[in-house]
């Protein structure tokens, strides 16, 4: 997902290292992260996965006054022959990150997209499996190369369990 | 905290628990912060009735976050300089997960001692849910 401004924020940190279960202090008490070699908050692992937060296009956040593909009155909030509904628009197959620095609070990336390989598989039981390949570049406030990530997404023609 | 290479050698191996009885609440708090909010994680009736799956599941990338506390654990804070993974198998409420790293490779890349890992987790049946690789400075 390209990402124009993409503010990594302190509360924001705590939440996702929260969301994933890892207590370590260094995501969520800035004096306890003065003692550490970083010596500053610095983003979990998997932390930039959250920019789409900041992708103002990303599908899979309800947009405001849009139409949604999720319940309420009914199974979904899609319009029939929509295609907002089906499998949610694929599964994530792998992801893979580069890291020559890790993203501190306070540090203001920008993500820009290039598209990667993208191919086809016979699966064993959900059809056709359509892979396609992102190659997303973190780059901070002055430019550096900061993260370097590497998703694989799959589309599957039905519900897929456990080969995804 | 971080590792020396002069007290690591290949085959060690680090494992932890992420989660039991992985709660709906979890998944949903990943979402929120994460911005992924795909019903398929969250909507229970969406994801039975229109997308055709039992019930809800966990983002592949909650599973990945939690494992990657197994690493900065053992590795130390800003030491990871790779993770990847391949998400094997869904992971559903209720669901027990594992991590288990273990050191495929030690080198010296640019002076800097470097261990290499494979990553593994799995479910409380066994089942391998994610497998993948990382890399990590060490200490001399």
């Amino acid at each position: 997902m390209a990402v124009d401004r993409f503010p990594v924020e302190y509360s924001h940190i705590m939440m996702f290292a929260r969301s994933v279960g890892d207590p370590n202090p260094i995501y969520h008490d800035p004096e306890a992260a003065k003692a550490t070699e970083p010596g500053a908050v610095i983003a979990p692992p998997t932390f930039v996965q959250s920019s789409a937060q900041f992708d103002p296009d990303y599908v899979l956040r309800p947009k405001i006054g849009a139409p949604w593909f999720g319940s309420g009155k009914n199974p979904t909030g899609a319009q029939p022959g929509s295609g907002g509904g089906g499998n949610g628009g694929g599964l994530h197959a792998e992801q893979h990150y580069e890291y020559h620095r890790h993203p501190q609070a306070g540090d203001v990336l920008t993500a820009t997209v290039k598209p990667g390989k993208s191919w086809e598989k016979q699966g064993r039981r959900g059809g056709k499996l359509l892979f396609q390949e992102t190659i997303t570049e973190y780059r901070d406030q002055n430019g550096e190369l900061v993260v370097t990530a590497r998703g694989i997404g799959v589309r599957t023609e039905r519900p897929a369990t456990a080969e995804a | 905290m971080a590792l020396k290479a002069s007290e690591l050698k290949v085959g060690d191996s680090f494992s932890c628990t992420l989660v039991e009885d992985l709660k709906r609440t979890q998944i949903v708090q990943y979402a929120g912060a994460s911005g992924d909010y795909n019903p398929l994680h969250t909507d229970e009736i969406f994801t039975k009735e229109v997308a055709g799956y039992p019930s809800v599941f966990a983002h592949g990338m909650l599973t990945m976050g939690m494992t990657g506390r197994l690493l900065t654990d053992t590795v130390g804070d800003g030491r990871l300089t790779r993770y990847g993974v391949r998400f094997t198998a869904q992971v559903w409420p209720g669901d027990d997960l594992s991590a288990t790293a273990t050191v495929t490779a030690i080198e010296t890349v640019d002076g800097t001692p470097i261990a290499e890992f494979s990553v593994e987790t799995k479910n409380q049946d066994g089942m391998v849910v994610l497998s993948g690789s990382a890399a990590a400075r060490l200490d001399p």
